[in-house]
């Protein structure tokens, strides 16, 4: 007779919680100092020039959508202008979460809380989130944002185009922290000293899209709404379809992330709206390198990492089959092929690690 | 009481760069500033303890490489989260071109 598998539990409060690898343990790649050192210097032009050409797209954008309202050239003017604010915003929020985009320190945070607005997110609740998944990349039990555990759900994946399930639980999210609500797994990274900029930053974000639906009503327009908020949900889909290949159907629990990472070869538009987040591998092993130099470190790594994948059709060509088969087999994942020359992945000790049957 | 330990010579630290000192069972971060003073603190990040003298080195600040928690190297002073305690730091003197470090 057939067993019924067994997952895990992914809350990091729940039977599979524990600790996690130590910093000493993850594997990086070697580097001289002295070309880490280039690679991780910050260039405000650099910031400047990516970031204006990013605003001014989404303005230019936005503003053909309002001269094109109430006829159907609204529609692709939309499509275009969500794009850019949406998915724009996305990986403009992540990079400037690094504080590794500008060489000023307040032009990350003046860009960074902008594009955590357009995003949905709590810059406060995100930044240390998203240091756990830093700390313990793919981690059962102690990374809070593993976006496809298993078995995953490639309905969730599919509705999760227009920002359905994420979205809606920003937005809870947003309602709670506003009233100084936290669940039990955002207590496990936040730290006290910064929840109360968390809750006031959602009353702000709260009044602010309170106010656009406030002004939708009183003009009797969708309008507003359309350029500020919804673009977070019709507008991302491009976001989630590339950041999708970031780590699903790969290994978990393992301090290697040449192994649970996938870096993705993209065209020149796809790198630009998703800050050259296709180098994943690159930047988790190096997190503080800025995203404008990630191709020249891909190079200086490539010899000692998987081969990175020619499109994103051929990540998906990988990653969906292996969700699949996820479904039934909790112990399937991709095993990534190191080059012949390529240092193994240190010998390590799974933590906590419960095999199903 | 102050115990002087020789930790390098001064060209073995590049201007606005630091390199890492093991003494004691213990790791430090010995850095050189723009204006070529010296400076010494602990060498872990004291959020996860993370080397320091993997970061980069901007100015007066050190910059953790996995987290982007920031110290000011001269006082230790957090400086940016989710760095929010500050690092020890030691005296350092140098003399005929070598940098001495106070670990008390």
């Amino acid at each position: 007779m057939e067993r019924e598998p067994i997952f895990r539990d992914y809350s990091l409060t729940g039977k599979d919680s524990g600790p996690g690898f130590t910093p000493g343990e993850w594997y990086s790649s070697p580097i001289p100092r002295k070309r880490m050192k280039q690679l991780m210097r910050r260039s405000d032009r650099k910031g400047l020039i990516n970031n204006a050409l990013w605003i001014g797209l989404t303005i230019a954008t936005g503003c053909l959508l309002v001269l094109a309202w109430g006829s159907w050239w609204a529609l692709p003017a939309a499509l275009v202008y969500g794009v850019f604010y949406g998915s724009g915003a996305d990986s403009r929020w992540h990079e400037c979460g690094h504080g590794t985009v500008f060489k000023t320190r307040w032009l990350n945070n003046i860009f960074y809380h902008l594009a955590s607005f357009m995003s949905l997110k709590n810059p406060y609740l995100w930044r240390w989130s998203h240091t756990r998944h830093h700390t313990d990349t793919i981690i059962v039990g102690r990374d809070p944002e593993i976006a496809f555990p298993r078995p995953p759900s490639l309905w969730g994946m599919f509705i999760n185009l227009l920002y359905i399930r994420a979205g809606l639980k920003e937005f809870d999210r947003m309602a709670r922290l506003a009233f100084g609500i936290m669940t039990e797994d955002e207590k496990q990274f936040l730290i006290e000293a910064e929840r109360p900029r968390a809750f006031w930053t959602s009353r702000v974000q709260l009044a602010i899209h309170a106010s656009i639906v406030g002004l939708s009503i009183a003009t009797q327009s969708w309008l507003p709404m359309m350029l500020v908020g919804l673009p977070s949900f019709y507008g991302s889909w491009l976001h989630h379809v590339l950041a999708a290949t970031q780590h699903a159907g790969l290994a978990e629990d393992i301090p290697d992330h040449r192994m649970n990472s996938r870096t993705v070869l993209m065209n020149p538009f796809f790198r630009f709206i998703y800050s050259n987040m296709n180098y994943h591998v690159e930047h988790h092993m190096y997190p503080m390198v800025p995203f404008y130099s990630l191709p020249e470190l891909h190079e200086e790594i490539r010899d000692d990492c998987p081969p990175a994948y020619t499109s994103v059709l051929a990540a998906y060509q990988e990653m969906i089959p292996a969700m699949i088969r996820q479904q039934k087999d909790p112990n399937h994942y991709v095993r990534r092929p190191l080059p012949q020359y390529a240092n193994p992945t240190p010998h390590y000790v799974r933590p906590n690690i419960v095999f199903a049957s | 009481m102050s115990h002087w330990t020789q930790v390098c010579a001064t060209d073995d630290i590049e201007t606005e760069d630091l390199i890492r000192f093991d003494h004691g069972g213990q790791t430090y971060a010995v850095y050189r500033s723009p204006a070529d003073e010296f400076f010494c603190t602990d060498g872990l990040c004291t959020h996860e303890h993370v080397h320091l003298a993997d970061g980069l080195v901007m100015d007066y600040i050190i910059e953790c490489p996995m987290h982007n928690g920031q110290f000011d190297y001269r006082t230790g002073e957090a400086k940016r989260s989710p760095a929010c305690v500050s690092l020890r730091t030691y005296a350092v003197r140098v003399e005929n071109g070598y940098v001495f470090v106070d670990f008390g």
